[in-house]
């Protein structure tokens, strides 16, 4: 199902946030691509650069104190870096679009719901306002609302968080963008609204082949319905690959710790595994690996130098860690690899 | 929203009794006879003694207060010791040229208020923010009978563009229908006169409408900062909306509503008659009424006139009540 052809790609994308009066990196040279009709998993915790990548790919970032230093944003091969907020305007919302995570605060208090939607649709297409609301109807029945049209004339504080999100899902979709990006689009539901939304997503992915990027810390999430993964470590992707792979043969000690913070619950052990310490605050990274502070392997090496991105032998799959080129011993480095 | 209405209404009737027992009581705690006032400094013992009893002033105080408890329960205002007319006729003309005046200020503080808040806090740190915001302080702080004459001194003496007192051309008197002078003149089809009207009215209104026009715009800057870091302006964003209806649509309405309180309580405070403003630039308003009838120890006037002030500031801040369930859905009142 996944083809080659790269619908979005990020190359080298550098963002930094103003404190004072220095700039400190938030996103530190990311490189990646969304294939057509693919989803991919970024996953990585907190402060890790996931929302400020996505938030980058959507020219939200507020500027100042953030500002994009560095890299290229190609959607379907135009590059978006130098394009005017007139032109960003076309795109956002209606070829890419956006679902954030927190859906009980993301809808406007004080407008009604089919007010909000239809805003979104009337503002990419020439509908009048009959037909948007048609087209609204149709979008909330697509994702799974029930009395679609009773539920146009209700305010958001009506509605459980579960049904905001689903509302937030409608609306991203509302003008068939050729990619959507989710950021912890059910890390603020509870768990069986989670399952049916992460249901929901991949029912459109395969519907209307709108690519996805999946921006979760969860790890479960991923292997529920990514296709490619890449790990984000402090501004970094440390690990990229097929799901599989990563899931079953995680290279890098950072991935290796966040699977192993998975709660099994057939495990027998009574504490769960946590990686030690915390990422580090941007601006306060030293030199050397950056995951070696709190990486159970590290060595000399890895305190000196920076890792680059290593390929392994699995097609696809590239590792940031010294471990890994002494295996390999080719001083290959590829950026971007799809 | 109806039995709240309506129930708002009659909790309005201890308020304002409470008033006229608090009014009263300060009243006659001010010394002074009224019949020695209107008589003059020249009046016999005897001709004030006269007076005073055929005023009913020699009752005591109770007996005074209960029967104007009554007067006012049948809607009497009670009469003036010093032009010997009915109140509640009389004020008319005073009330409608403070709600004349205050409707023009308030608008002009609100129009230029919001919108320099607005643009203060959608492009914070930019010039037009500072210079906004510094006018604005200088707006609060200054003293308003400094301004008016500043005013009247720069646009009538110096540039002899404005008249500096009163309300029309008392040569060319406005006939009056509803005592509101822009109407009248529209009603009659003078545009003339509604000129002067305007002309007359632009002085006062601004001197009025500065400092609600400052707290108007520092207000509606913070709370639109706060608002525009909110998630539901990000959506609006990423919808591709464009980022004047990001400001005026999604924001402004949530922004808004902290600033309508503070709206319904300047326009409150105006309403009740700005003394200082009616009297520097000679307008018959409540205030300049009220203060008249002080100066003449007009007790029933006085009573009458800080009644009906009172009225009007509980029922701004009710009409405000109101407004907040027809901006914000979340807000309900029937229980």
């Amino acid at each position: 199902m996944v083809s080659k052809d790269p619908i979005l790609q990020i190359k080298d994308l550098k963002v930094s946030f103003q404190s004072g009066k220095k700039f400190i990196p938030a996103v530190d040279g990311i490189s990646f691509q969304l294939n057509e009709g693919e989803i991919l998993g970024i996953v990585g915790e907190s402060g890790s650069g996931k929302s400020v990548t996505s938030l980058a790919t959507m020219g939200l970032i507020p500027t100042p104190p953030g500002k994009i230093e560095n890299g290229e944003l190609l959607f379907e091969g135009k590059n978006l870096k130098n394009i005017s907020e007139k032109e960003w305007r076309k795109i956002r919302g209606n070829q890419i679009s956006m679902i954030f995570q927190e859906p009980m605060t993301s809808l406007n208090p004080l407008f009604t719901i089919g007010n909000q939607l239809m805003e979104a649709i009337r503002l990419h297409t020439d509908l009048s306002k009959a037909e948007a609301k048609i087209r609204c109807i149709e979008l909330l029945k697509l994702v799974g609302i029930p009395r679609a049209e009773g539920i146009l004339k209700e305010n958001p504080h009506q509605l459980s968080g579960g049904m905001r999100q689903r509302v937030m899902i409608a609306m991203a979709m509302a003008c068939n963008p050729k990619v959507l990006i989710a950021d912890e689009p059910t890390t603020a539901l509870d768990v069986t609204i989670q399952a049916q939304i992460l249901a929901l997503m991949k029912d459109l992915n395969k519907k209307t082949a709108t690519s996805i990027i999946l921006i979760t810390h969860d790890l479960g999430v991923v292997a529920e319905i990514c296709e490619r993964v890449i790990v984000m470590y402090a501004g970094q992707i440390v690990e990229h690959g097929d799901v599989r792979t990563i899931l079953k043969d995680p290279k890098h000690p950072y991935t290796k710790g966040l699977l192993k913070s998975v709660p099994d619950l057939r495990g027998k052990k009574d504490r769960l595994y946590s990686i030690p310490g915390s990422v580090p605050t941007p601006g306060t990274i030293q030199k050397g690996c950056r995951f070696a502070a709190r990486c159970d392997s590290a060595f000399e090496a890895c305190f000196e130098g920076t890792p680059d991105l290593y390929k392994m032998e699995k097609q696809g799959h590239e590792v940031r860690c010294f471990l890994h080129k002494v295996e390999e011993r080719s001083d290959q480095h590829v950026g971007v690899t799809s | 929203m109806f039995n709240y209405t309506v129930r708002r209404l009659f909790s309005l009737i201890p308020v304002l009794f409470g008033m006229t027992l608090v009014v009263f009581a300060i009243i006659h705690a001010i010394p002074g006879n009224p019949a020695q006032v209107i008589l003059g400094q020249r009046a016999t013992a005897a001709a004030i003694e006269n007076l005073t009893r055929e005023l009913g002033l020699d009752r005591p105080w109770y007996i005074q207060y209960v029967d104007y408890l009554g007067q006012l329960l049948q809607g009497d205002l009670g009469t003036s010791l010093r032009t010997r007319g009915p109140i509640s006729e009389e004020v008319w003309p005073y009330l409608a040229a403070t709600f004349e005046l205050t409707l023009v200020a308030m608008l002009v503080a609100v129009v230029i208020g919001v919108n320099a808040g607005i643009i203060s806090a959608w492009f914070s740190k930019s010039w037009f923010d500072y210079v906004a915001m510094v006018v604005a302080l200088v707006g609060v702080s200054m003293p308003i009978f400094w301004l008016g004459l500043m005013l009247q001194w720069g646009f009538s003496i110096e540039l002899g563009w404005l008249p500096t007192t009163g309300r029309n051309n008392v040569r060319d008197p406005i006939e009056s229908i509803t005592n509101l002078y822009l109407v009248d003149t529209l009603l009659q089809g003078r545009f003339d006169q509604f000129t002067t009207a305007i002309k007359h009215l632009a002085l006062p209104s601004m001197a009025l409408a500065t400092i609600p026009m400052a707290i108007i715009a520092r207000m509606t800057r913070a709370t639109m900062l706060e608002v525009m870091k909110s998630d539901y302006v990000r959506t609006a964003r990423a919808k591709g909306l464009r980022m004047f209806w990001v400001v005026y649509k999604h924001s402004l309405k949530n922004a808004i509503i902290p600033v309508l309180t503070v709206i319904g309580l300047q326009t409150g405070l105006l309403l009740g008659g700005a003394i200082l403003t009616e009297t520097i630039f000679g307008w018959p308003g409540i205030g300049r009424y009220v203060y008249d009838a002080i100066s003449y120890r007009d007790y029933p006037v006085i009573q009458s006139g800080i009644l009906i002030i009172a009225a009007i500031f509980v029922l701004i801040n009710l009409i405000v009540d109101l407004l907040y369930v027809v901006v914000d859905p979340r807000i309900k009142y029937n229980k």
